[in-house]
């Protein structure tokens, strides 16, 4: 059951500033009262993109010059705090393929990778330039280079960091670990009758 | 060379090496809620799978049950249908279900230990992020998301890389009126929200020696707040002690097997640490958070933090933090007006609570204007309450006495903030809006904290509102 092989991904930028994002930001949890994710991606940030009472905010996911961005650039730690997989389903379901930032908390990263979304690490130095040259220019371009852990831009090209199972992960087409991890079926019997609480 | 118990549970549980590199590991226990569970049970379906342990699989419903209805169908439709998806899931895939009737539904963190579910040396996922409360047993617990659930549902296992461990020590004697909380709140401040990033962290040291289980599960709670997806703390008589008797544990001859099993399992002397961080008891002070993350706390005595006095690499998110609380930097941040008092949450809505509480409370009324409620974190933990009269006590002191839930600690029933409310709040995030309103306020504290606030109106050190909590002046 090989999956998409996710090696390059192309498109256009949006910044989503600030550090320490937690993911009741990246999606309220009156919105989680669903039993499907469909949908998810309309509340994506609605507390920061929109007023209570209705209207938009000033918010990079509003201006109407990052529509269409499928790369997200954000700050430090990023999607740290509750582990629901709705924040990266609504990142996904908005239209983002890959995220670059500064670093992830821990969950976050891995509900991610299994959705075939990467989370690039690139240096605070390369970011806020990254940051610049998106600001200055919406149509750039961003190809994140998945394959070989880069980030080209505007003729620049920026190291970026990738843990390595991830990485794996991601351009053998094993994101999602479902297939493998049912393959190991006998050897999970095997594990089990070797722990006296489960082999009871 | 010894191991430590991290590393000695991973290996009694890796089933293999994945392709990637990560492992498979093997889940013990699953626990599960009506939140991240009904879009596995779908993929589940989608993939003509079955649940592979349903006999290790537990669900219970928490987050979105209100406290002040004990009756269904429930106001909110959205939420009806949940607890509906969950029953079913439960009854056509076999899982044992805490439903309300049983008398046993909770918070899932508070509802495995009290079953005798959570045991030392075993591994349990659930798709919350508050496992790593678990660990509390020498439990190796992951807050997961749901496809991770999926994966545990159908196989058992899960896909991880291997963590680093960081041994968190905290040697002497905690001056009265500091409680567990204050400890995992000073840790916290020190190490920083994503400072345990990468790392299990094992709480040691004089201190916990000394922790009741329910201390020792109130720090491992808020673990994931410092960036640590598993915190834990080494098995020991105490932990022993209160898993004897519980309906899932082993009874006789097994007991004892299960005992010496659990002994051995905990970290060996000479057991070698990725890090090794230590701190004072005596250091540790009443602990509040003056921003919005957890990270950002100061001692009671202390004054709220400027832009000017922090950090380079702080002072935009102090900025932030200072613009939504709406609080004056440099300004004490004892006497800060609240509006709302919440007591509970998987932090801190345990019987030693409440028992704290209520220990100090009689005498005193919350003032008027504040809104105090106390939820106990199950339904056990009410009628243990219920038959010290502790929920007589806190409902003469002004508290609502709630239902077993979740409840204000996060935005998922009809327990919330309204506009800028102020809370004094015993759980466990203080995030932007995490209490169901925009602009809403949180200020995480220990429950005695809460219960000073309460009485006072303002933020208050507990040991000056209630002098019982300092032994001295007995």
């Amino acid at each position: 059951m090989a999956l998409e092989l996710i090696t390059s991904i192309k498109g256009r930028a949006v910044v989503v500033p600030g550090d320490d994002v937690d993911t009741d930001r990246i999606i309220p949890a009156r919105y989680m009262k669903c039993v499907t994710f469909d949908g998810l991606g309309e509340f994506l940030f609605y507390d920061t993109r929109f007023h209570e009472a209705g209207g938009e905010k000033d918010h990079p996911l509003n201006d109407p010059r990052f529509k269409g961005a499928t790369i997200l650039l954000g700050g430090n730690n990023f999607g740290c705090g509750s582990s629901r997989e709705h924040a990266p389903q609504a990142i996904y379901r908005y239209g983002f393929r890959a995220l670059i930032t500064e670093g992830y908390a821990e969950i976050f990263f891995g509900n991610s990778t299994t959705l075939g979304m990467p989370c690039m690490t690139a240096s605070k130095a390369d970011l806020q330039t990254l940051r610049a040259m998106v600001e200055s220019d919406p149509s750039l371009e961003i190809e994140i280079d998945v394959e070989n852990r880069a980030i080209r831009a505007g003729g620049k090209t920026f190291p970026a960091e990738l843990r390595e199972s991830a990485r794996q992960a991601l351009v053998t087409g094993h994101w999602d670990p479902i297939a493998d991890l049912l393959e190991g079926e006998k050897e999970v019997d095997a594990t089990a009758a070797r722990l006296p609480y489960l082999a009871a | 060379m010894g191991k430590t118990l991290f590393n000695k549970v991973w290996e009694s549980h890796a089933v293999r090496r994945l392709p990637n590199g990560q492992t498979q590991l093997l889940i013990g226990t699953h626990l599960i809620h009506e939140v991240t569970s009904p879009q596995a049970f779908a993929m589940l379906r989608d993939l003509g799978l079955k649940v592979r342990f349903p006999h290790r699989t537990f669900a219970t419903v928490d987050h979105i049950v209100p406290t002040d209805q004990a009756f269904e169908p429930f106001a909110d439709p959205l939420a009806d249908a949940m607890i509906k998806e969950l029953r079913k899931n439960c009854e056509q895939f076999g899982v044992t279900f805490f439903d309300r009737k049983t008398g046993k539904q909770g918070i899932v963190h508070i509802v495995g230990p009290e079953q005798g579910i959570t045991q030392p040396g075993t591994t349990i996922a659930c798709g919350d992020s508050h496992t790593s409360t678990h660990g509390a047993f020498g439990t190796i617990a992951f807050g997961i998301g749901t496809s991770q659930v999926r994966d545990v549902l159908a196989t058992q296992t899960m896909a991880l890389g291997e963590l680093k461990v960081r041994r968190i020590q905290v040697d002497g004697t905690l001056r009265p009126g500091v409680y567990a909380k204050d400890v995992i709140l000073h840790i916290i401040r020190m190490l920083g929200v994503n400072g345990g990033t990468g790392f299990a962290y094992e709480y040691a040291g004089e201190v916990f020696d000394r922790f009741t289980m329910e201390e020792r599960m109130t720090v491992c709670n808020m673990s994931i707040e410092g960036g640590a997806r598993v915190g834990y703390v080494n098995p020991d008589d105490t932990t022993f002690e209160y898993l004897k008797g519980r309906p899932y544990c082993p009874e006789g001859a097994a007991w004892d097997e299960a005992v010496a099993r659990w002994r051995a399992v905990a970290s060996d002397p000479d057991a070698p640490y990725d890090e090794i961080v230590k701190f004072r008891a005596g250091d540790i002070a009443p602990t509040v958070t003056w921003g919005i993350n957890p990270g950002q706390a100061i001692a009671i005595d202390e004054t709220i933090p400027s832009v000017e006095s922090s950090a380079a690499a702080d002072k935009e998110s102090v900025a932030e933090a200072l613009e939504h609380m709406k609080l004056t930097p440099g300004a004490p941040i004892k006497g800060t007006r609240i509006d709302v008092a919440f007591l509970g949450s998987c932090t801190n809505g345990r019987l030693s609570d409440f028992v704290e509480v209520a220990k100090h409370i009689a005498g005193h009324h919350v003032v008027p204007g504040v809104k105090a409620i106390a939820v106990p974190g199950s339904q056990i933990v009410a009628l243990q309450c219920q038959k010290l009269g502790l929920d007589r006590i806190l409902r003469e002191a002004g508290f609502e006495w709630r239902e077993a839930g979740c409840s204000m600690c996060l935005a998922m029933n009809p327990d919330k903030l309204v506009g800028d409310q102020l809370c004094a709040s015993s759980s466990n995030r203080n995030f932007k809006g995490r209490q169901g309103s925009i602009t809403g306020r949180t200020l995480l504290m220990s429950p005695i904290m809460v219960a000073a606030a309460a009485v006072t109106g303002v933020v208050s050190d507990a040991r000056e509102v209630f002098p019982t909590t300092h032994p001295a002046s007995n």
